[in-house]
C-alpha cells in the first residue's frame, strides 16, 4: 500500500485517522492538546475496557489479524501495539470532532464551560 | 459471548454510564450525534480499508456475517458487513466515540482542564473587547 512497508498498513490507517483530524486543532482552534491533563486522564481511563475486550476477543478468536500488516510489536494477551494505537488514536479524533463542532456551533454539552464557549462565538 | 452479544452489550453499558451514571446525557445533545454523524462516516471509510485489505479478520461464529475469506476481501455489503466491515463494528465503534466524548466532558466539569474552550474557527475574525470599546 502506496510503497510503505507492508507490516505499517494498520499505522498507515491510524496516521490517516490522524491527518483527518489533527488538523481541527489550527483551523477550528479546536484546543484539545492546550487541554492535556483532561485528554490524557481520559485516554488513560478509555483503553483499559477495550483492551480487555481485545484480549477476550483475540483469545476466543472473535477476530485476528494478518500477521504481515501490522508491527510485529505484541502487549500482553497477544494485543498487538497497533490496537492499543487505535484506542489512543479514535479517542483524540473523536474530542476534537465534538470540539470542532462547538467551535463552529457553540451547542451545549455540559462540561461547565458553556457559557465561555458562546462568548468565545460572539465576540 | 459472539462479538453480536458483546458488541450490543457495550452500547447498553456506555449509554447507562452516559445517562445515568456520568450523567452527561450526550446522547440526548445535538453536539453529540452531529459529532458522531461525521465520526462514523470516516469510520466507514477506516474501517473498510482495514477489513477490505483483510488486515483484520473475523470469525463467522462470533459475527451475523461469514468468516472472512482467506484471499480477497470480504463482501462490501451484505452477509451483515456495511463497508466490508461487519455491523458489528459500527456498535464497537459507537461504544469507544461516545465513552470517550462521555469522559472528556465529566473530567471538563470536574475541572480538570476545562478552559480553554475551543473557537472560534480561523476564519471567523476574532475582534477583541479592546478594540470594540
Amino acid at each position: 500500500m502506496l510503497g510503505l512497508p507492508s507490516n505499517l498498513a494498520y499505522v498507515g490507517v491510524l496516521i490517516f485517522v490522524l491527518a483527518g483530524s489533527l488538523w481541527l486543532e489550527l483551523v477550528l482552534r479546536t484546543r484539545v492538546f492546550a487541554r492535556l491533563p483532561r485528554l490524557l486522564l481520559v485516554l488513560a481511563v478509555v483503553i483499559w475496557p477495550f483492551l480487555l475486550w481485545d484480549a477476550y476477543a483475540i483469545a476466543e478468536g472473535h477476530w485476528f489479524f494478518d500477521t504481515t500488516r501490522i508491527t510485529g510489536i505484541y502487549l500482553p494477551a497477544e494485543i498487538p501495539l497497533d490496537e492499543l494505537l487505535f484506542f489512543l488514536v479514535i479517542p483524540i479524533a473523536s474530542i476534537l470532532t465534538i470540539e470542532a463542532v462547538r467551535s463552529v456551533r457553540s451547542w451545549p454539552v455540559g462540561d461547565g464551560s458553556d457559557e465561555e464557549q458562546r462568548q468565545v462565538a460572539q465576540s | 459471548m459472539t462479538y453480536t452479544q458483546i458488541a450490543v452489550l457495550s452500547v447498553a453499558i456506555v449509554v447507562v454510564l452516559d445517562l445515568f451514571v456520568f450523567r452527561t446525557r450526550m446522547v440526548a445533545r445535538k453536539a453529540f450525534w452531529a459529532s458522531y454523524a461525521i465520526i462514523v462516516f470516516f469510520q466507514l471509510i477506516t474501517n473498510g480499508m482495514f477489513t477490505g485489505f483483510g488486515i483484520v479478520q473475523y470469525d463467522g461464529a462470533a459475527i451475523i456475517g461469514s468468516t472472512s475469506p482467506t484471499t480477497g476481501p470480504p463482501p462490501m455489503f451484505g452477509d451483515g458487513r456495511i463497508a466490508f466491515a461487519p455491523i458489528e463494528d459500527l456498535l464497537f465503534g459507537f461504544s469507544l466515540i461516545l465513552l470517550s466524548i462521555s469522559l472528556w466532558v465529566l473530567f471538563g466539569r470536574l475541572g480538570i482542564s476545562r478552559t480553554p474552550v475551543s473557537g472560534p474557527p480561523l476564519w471567523r475574525r476574532r475582534v477583541s473587547s479592546r478594540t470594540r470599546d
